[in-house]
């Protein structure tokens, strides 16, 4: 039957430019990237969206989404969000960042933009490794994970222990809302959509800062199949990150 | 009846529509896309519920949906 008359029931988002990514095969990244359009779409924003891309796969953020995008330096996303958002309040501002980009050398902008409960979304992508340089530790690589600077796994004694950025803010007061979730299976994606259309919601409303950490599978650094990763990040990875809400504010009575 | 498109030019072959997809509609083509992956193809129609479950967890945006 021709589509032509039927009711299309999910369409590529707008807000994503036709054009391939260069994202590894089953990489969570990827699925993000659709998640932001779809949201971008459904929210009606993308007229004053401007994304911020960081260092890392997700680099190339500005070639993937149909709507402004600025690039910041390693680790720089929350003081160049910030600084957007205070001069462009109307902006809607979507700031993203890997695990080595946002826990390791951009540690202190992202403590202090959520102290400051900057009004803008974070979309923080924890994927146990540094990616694009080709799999060196992360501050977020689990206790006995190898990596190419950790060959023999993590050891605590030299390396440290996995930083947990969730509880981490959750210490401060600033934050609006805190949640981890992951893109492993069809229900964890619902989930985690939901979550960031709760960021974007709050900004939107003006109430502060939001970030949502995803849980990523990175097979290609894993070094291992696509499927294997997936499981991986539900059986071995949440164990060290706990799924979950860690601030709601828009909850609390 | 529900079915879904494929622009199969940006498949990567992870193989995550087919391992999620409840029906069992797709498996990979025996043709290689440019990209030289196997791309996904619908291999039983007439299964489809347009669910959009492989839309959703298709890192690639390859499929639309309809129904
Ligand atoms: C100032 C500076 N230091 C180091 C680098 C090298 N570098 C590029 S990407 C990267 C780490 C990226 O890891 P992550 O943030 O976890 O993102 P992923 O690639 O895993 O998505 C590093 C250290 C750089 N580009 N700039
Ligand atoms: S290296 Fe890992 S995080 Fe980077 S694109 Fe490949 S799978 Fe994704
Ligand atoms: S819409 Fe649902 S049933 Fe149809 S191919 Fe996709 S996952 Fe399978
Ligand atoms: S999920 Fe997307 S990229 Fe992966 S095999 Fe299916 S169609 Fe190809």
């Amino acid at each position: 039957m021709s589509t032509e008359t039927m009711k299309k029931v999910y369409s590529i988002p707008e807000s994503l430019r036709n054009r391939p990514h260069h994202y590894c095969p089953g990489c969570g990244h990827g699925i993000v990237l659709s998640i932001v359009g779809e949201l971008v779409d459904e929210l009606g924003v993308r007229d004053r969206a401007v994304g911020i891309a960081p260092v890392g796969c997700s680099v190339f953020l500005y070639e993937y989404y149909d709507f402004d995008c600025v690039q910041a330096a390693h680790g720089r996303a929350p003081a160049v969000a910030t600084g957007l958002k205070r001069a462009n309040p109307d902006l809607f501002v979507i700031s993203y960042q890997g695990d080595g980009d946002l826990a390791a050398i951009g540690t202190a902008e992202i403590i202090h933009a959520a102290n400051r409960s900057e009004n803008f979304s974070t979309i923080f992508i924890n994927n146990a490794i540094y990616g694009m340089t080709g799999g060196q530790m992360a501050p977020t690589t689990l206790l006995g994970q190898k990596s190419q600077t950790t060959p023999y796994g993590r050891n605590p004694n030299t390396d440290g222990f996995p930083v947990r950025v969730c509880e981490l803010l959750n210490s401060l007061e600033g934050p609006y809302y805190l949640e981890r979730v992951c893109v492993a299976t069809p229900q964890d994606r619902v989930k985690a959509k939901k979550a960031i259309k709760k960021a974007f919601t709050y900004q939107l409303e003006g109430k502060g800062f939001s970030l949502v950490e995803v849980l990523s599978q990175c097979p290609t650094n894993w070094g291992m199949s696509v499927l294997d990763s997936v499981k991986w990040v539900k059986e071995v990875m949440a164990q060290t990150f706990p799924l979950g809400v860690f601030r709601d504010k828009g909850q609390q009575k | 009846m529900p079915k879904v498109t494929i622009r199969e030019e940006r498949c990567k072959a992870c193989g995550l529509c087919i391992h999620y997809c409840p029906k069992g509609v797709l498996g990979p083509s025996e043709k290689f896309n440019a990209k030289g992956y196997h791309p996904t193809e619908v291999k039983h129609p007439e299964k489809c519920i347009g669910c959009t479950i492989c839309a959703q967890v298709c890192p690639d945006q390859v499929f639309e949906v309809y129904r």
